[in-house]
């Protein structure tokens, strides 16, 4: 129970070790692949091929329906056997699939090439980063190119990649950056054009030095120069905004993007993965997945081709110790939970952990609040979670509103502390619903008023126009009838 | 194992945190009963028992689980606060009925733990004091190098407890002794001086003797549970600064009425109030802020009542005085969130 | 004894001051109430408070020409801050000005119907249907705050509400 960062976090045992003991290999790969076309933030993509088609390794399968939305390519070659919803770990509900069996050949799509991307101009160089299917592998899986055109107009950018994973057992950032340095170290050149800048920090949390020490050694053979910054190792530094906070000392001010105080956020993995579809014409088709816990036998760091099933990850790294089938997806701080292992590898999945019960320390029963305060001590969004709490109880949307539940990033910090063993995230999670709600009618109450306000305005300025017409009509009639 | 996070932090429980309190207290208890007897033990039972009792019937009565919320330790904390604040020879009825007022009245009728505005412990003390004012005064002098003309035995001890009266042949005239802070003040009153008044064999080179050592060991047990991260240091250090701000503006104007801020700070219940009963988090301002503006009253308001009050000592009445602060200051206190100019 | 009786009343009295304090001075002005108020309002623009929309509500409410249990789809949310506001007292929204359906809903024209007549658009107190004269018009379902009026006006009755939720597809 440590405050460690500006104002918040927590130093929690990270448990990385266990899966950063083995090098980075290739996972095998699985006889189907399920590919969700819904796997990135924004609009689901619309499929381009059908039940039956032949697929090669890395041809496009389906594309973007909006300004935020992404490209799929096949990770295998093969043909096309099903598209129809399946479950998903990423949400309850199912989700639209492209399934495809793999026929083992690796028959490539020509049509994807290297480009000089030194030739192409900025928007040139986003669309074709969006054509590599790219999002931000970081978690959130923002379309990158969605990204990078939101910050385009802005003078003085400042590009950050993210390699602060602060999220206890993940480590598939770490792995990449000791193995994939110069991987990272172009992507940020590529990303560097793409935005028109030549200012770029990689940030690190300080426990991974031999990450530290292959980044500097891949960044100082190449220019413009690109910055190592070192982080202390703390919960929740990789989070976009404390991560901001703490490299450049701003804060991104309430309501707005990191591109409105001139920085742009991105992930080393989604670096590396645009590296890989510019220099090598290879789209986003894989990603490492990090398997650890105690309930598996031997936790590594896999690169994986999309849509492959947990299940097949598993074996990979020697099967299950227990028969206990309780697994997460990302990090125990903010995974996921699920059980069903048959469900695939998405671009966003960093981590699958299988815990076993001493891997974790489940909440005990749960008592009143006694204001202790180490929740608040702990947020990172300076909020006072106690107070949320009593809020979110008594159904108080507008306190809740000002005492600022729409900025808790949903970190888990004031859970871990709390001594009487609350659920604060989940009930701010269930909480936040109605504010949104309220939020939402208010802005379209705002709109309606100034839509009838404008109504109005341009009613009595037509009624105006149409006596001066009249008026003028009277004159002119009055005019012609007058004796000259 | 449904939603996230999926892990907290090992063995923290309100049980935990009110177990740890009770760890500081024991040196500063072993002192007590070195000083004054075995009746603090006694005290201590009494008021646990009564405590342990009042708890359950008021968990019954509200319907909510009787085992989950008497394990807290919370009802525990506050019978030995109040057992820490009586004489050792205070009649059993005594602590009894202010321990199971404090349970019943100003912890469940509020809606019990963590829901109380007022401190359970001083309001109990404070119910006493008011009620039963010449009981509360009957401290025996500590046992120190020929302090005490009389020595109690555990069965004499437990004599007087039970039956509110001493052993044949002692007068209570002949066995108290009063307070250091007491002393004090009648000796203002009656136009000594400071230094007259101080000259009696009570007070050693800092305060009170004993009650210096008690408050020292206090001192050391508040100590431990900042380092434990138990409390904040806030609230105790913005109240001894409160408390020995004003002492030392005072003694430095009118050194012949107005003791020093050494004297304060180990007299009567400071460092207890400084660092077990202020910082009871359920009735404490919530910010960082709001806990140096809520400690730096209880020390100010604590200062005024032994200077210029009815009370020899303040502490209780300061405490709860603040308690009904506590909501306004923390309407003034909201920390600033991550983004928002203010 | 003064001394400590005179401190501690200070204090009392300070805290007093700073609790009862008004946070916001009081509408120094009736326009300021008026936009108080109208901001409460749902800005539904509706007329089923019997005024020409919300503001003129608001006007109405601010002068107490009004009470505050007129306006159906501010429900009894907006007539309990109002209360508030105005300290008032709280009393149940008069069903006589109109109930609202259990879903939000919007207007929909039945384009093979729609004659181009602009009765609707002429209409709606927020420009929220497109269209021009002979031409097929549509709701900007967004837009639409479903105040129904439009549909007295359409002279072949081609405009119907239906719930939001299912012209938006449900996505939010
Ligand atoms: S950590 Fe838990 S018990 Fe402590 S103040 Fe926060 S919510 Fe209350
Ligand atoms: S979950 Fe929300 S309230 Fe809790 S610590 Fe994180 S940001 Fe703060």
């Amino acid at each position: 129970m440590i405050r460690a960062m500006t104002g918040g976090g927590l130093r929690l045992e990270t448990n990385k070790e266990r899966s950063t003991a083995a090098p980075l290999r290739a996972a095998s790969v699985p006889a189907e692949v399920i590919l969700p076309l819904d796997q990135h933030a924004g609009t689901a993509a619309r499929p381009l091929v059908k039940v039956g088609d032949a697929v090669l390794l890395g041809q496009p399968i389906a594309e973007p329906t909006s300004d935020i939305s992404a490209w799929v390519h096949s990770p295998v070659s093969g043909s096309v056997i099903a598209v129809e919803p399946r479950p998903v770990a990423y949400h309850a509900a199912s989700s639209p699939c492209i399934v495809i069996r793999n026929d083992f050949a690796d028959r490539r799509d020509n049509a994807n090439t290297a480009v000089d991307y030194a030739s192409m101009s900025p928007a040139q160089l986003s669309d074709h980063i969006a054509r590599g299917g790219i999002v931000g592998l970081g978690g959130a899986t923002f379309p990158t190119a969605s990204k990078l055109s939101q910050a385009v107009a802005q003078p003085d950018l400042h590009l950050l990649l993210n390699g602060a994973e602060c999220e206890p057992w993940i480590s598939c950032d770490d792995m990449l950056m000791r193995e994939r340095a110069a991987d990272i170290v172009f992507g940020a050149h590529v990303l560097m054009h793409a935005l028109g800048t030549v200012s770029c920090t990689i940030a690190v949390e300080d426990d991974v030095p031999q990450a530290i020490a292959s980044l500097r050694a891949a960044a100082a053979q190449v220019q413009p120069h690109i910055r190592i910054a070192t982080l202390p190792d703390v919960y929740p530094a990789g989070g976009e905004r404390q991560l901001i906070l703490a490299v450049t000392d701003r804060e991104v001010p309430a309501g707005r993007l990191p591109s409105d105080i001139g920085i742009l956020c991105q992930n080393v993995g989604t670096a590396a993965a645009v590296a890989r579809w510019i220099r090598d014409g290879e789209p986003l088709i894989t990603r490492i997945v990090t398997i650890t816990g105690s309930g598996v036998r031997e936790p590594a760091n896999l690169e994986t081709r999309l849509g492959t099933p947990i299940a097949s990850l598993i074996a990979d790294c020697g099967g299950y110790t227990t028969d206990d089938r309780r697994l997460i997806m990302g990090g125990s701080m903010m995974g996921l939970a699920f059980s069903d292992d048959r469900l695939p590898i998405v671009k966003g999945s960093n981590c699958v952990i299988v815990p076993s019960p001493s891997d974790l320390h489940p909440r005990s029963a749960e008592m009143p609040c006694i204001r202790c305060g180490n929740c608040s001590e702990v947020c990172p969004a300076w909020l006072l979670p106690q107070q949320l709490h009593w809020q979110a109880q008594a159904h108080d949307v507008a306190a809740l509103e000002s005492f600022g539940l729409m900025d808790c990033i949903e970190c888990g910090c004031c859970d871990y502390v709390c001594p009487s063993q609350i659920p604060l995230t989940q009930r701010f999670r269930e909480a936040k619903v109605p504010v949104q709600a309220e939020l939402l009618a208010r802005s379209e109450a705002h709109l309606s008023r100034q839509r009838y306000e404008a109504r109005g305005e341009r009613l009595v300025r037509i009624e105006n126009e149409q006596r001066a017409r009249l008026e003028q009509k009277r004159r002119e009639i009055t005019g012609r009838k007058s004796p000259p | 194992m449904t939603a996230a996070p999926h892990t907290v932090a090992p063995a923290n429980t309100v049980g935990r945190v009110m177990r740890q309190v009770l760890y500081a207290l024991l040196p500063a208890i072993c002192l007590h009963i070195i000083f004054f007897g075995p009746g603090l033990v006694i005290q201590i039972l009494l008021g646990v028992t009564a405590a342990v009792a009042a708890e359950s019937l008021a968990l019954r009565l509200r319907g909510q689980p009787v085992q989950k919320f008497l394990m807290d330790g919370s009802a525990a904390i506050t019978a030995v606060l109040i057992a820490l604040c009586l004489p050792p020879l205070a009649p059993w009825w005594l602590i009894v009925s202010g321990t199971a007022f404090a349970i019943l009245v100003a912890k469940h009728l509020y809606g019990g733990l963590g829901s109380n505005p007022f401190n359970p412990a001083m309001v109990g003390y404070a119910v006493l004091l008011v009620s039963f004012p010449a009981q509360l005064t009957r401290w025996l002098p500590p046992d120190i190098s020929g302090l005490q003309t009389v020595a109690f035995s555990l069965p004499e001890t437990l004599h007087t407890i039970f039956t509110g009266s001493l052993p044949t042949s002692l007068q209570w005239d002949a066995v108290t002794s009063p307070t250091p802070l007491n002393a004090l003040r009648t000796g203002v009153a009656m136009g000594q001086t400071l230094q007259e008044a101080t000259a009696q064999p009570i007070f050693g080179m800092l305060g009170g003797r004993g009650w210096d050592w008690i408050n020292v060991a206090l001192l050391a047990g508040g100590v431990w549970l900042l380092s434990q991260r138990l409390i904040r240091w806030h609230t105790p250090v913005a109240m001894l600064a409160g408390l020995t701000i004003p002492a030392a503006i005072m003694s430095a104007v009118d050194p012949g009425s107005y003791p020093g801020p050494m004297f304060h700070l180990t007299a009567g219940a400071s460092m207890l109030g400084a660092f077990f009963i202020a910082t009871d988090p359920v009735t404490s301002a919530t910010s960082d802020r709001g806990k140096l503006i809520y400690g730096a009253g209880i020390g100010v308001i604590t200062y005024v009542i032994r200077s210029w009050g009815g009370y020899p000592d303040g502490i209780a009445f300061a405490v709860l005085l603040m308690n009904l602060s506590a909501p306004l200051i923390d309407r003034f206190t909201v920390p600033r969130i991550y983004g928002h100019s203010r | 004894m003064f001394a400590a009786f005179a401190l501690t009343f200070a204090l009392v009295s300070l805290l007093a001051v700073a609790l009862l304090w008004p946070r916001e001075s009081p509408a120094s002005n009736e326009s300021r109430l008026i936009d108080r108020i109208n901001d409460l309002l749902p800005q539904t623009q509706c007329r089923r408070c019997t005024f020409e929309g919300c503001k003129p509500y608001a006007t109405a409410i601010a002068r107490g020409e009004a009470g505050i249990n007129q306006c159906p789809p501010g429900g009894e949310r907006t007539m309990i801050e109002l209360a508030e506001l105005l300290k008032r007292e709280a009393i149940a929204v008069d069903p006589k000005f109109g109930v609202m359906p259990a879903q939000p809903a919007v207007a929909w024209i039945d384009e093979a119907v729609c004659i181009g007549c602009t009765k609707c658009i002429q209409a709606c107190p927020v420009d929220a249907i497109i269209g021009g004269s002979k031409f097929m018009h549509t709701v900007i379902t967004d837009d639409c705050t479903g105040c129904e009026l439009c549909i007295p006006p359409c002279p072949v009755d081609c405009i119907e509400m239906r719930p939001k939720a299912a012209m938006t597809g449900a996505v939010t």
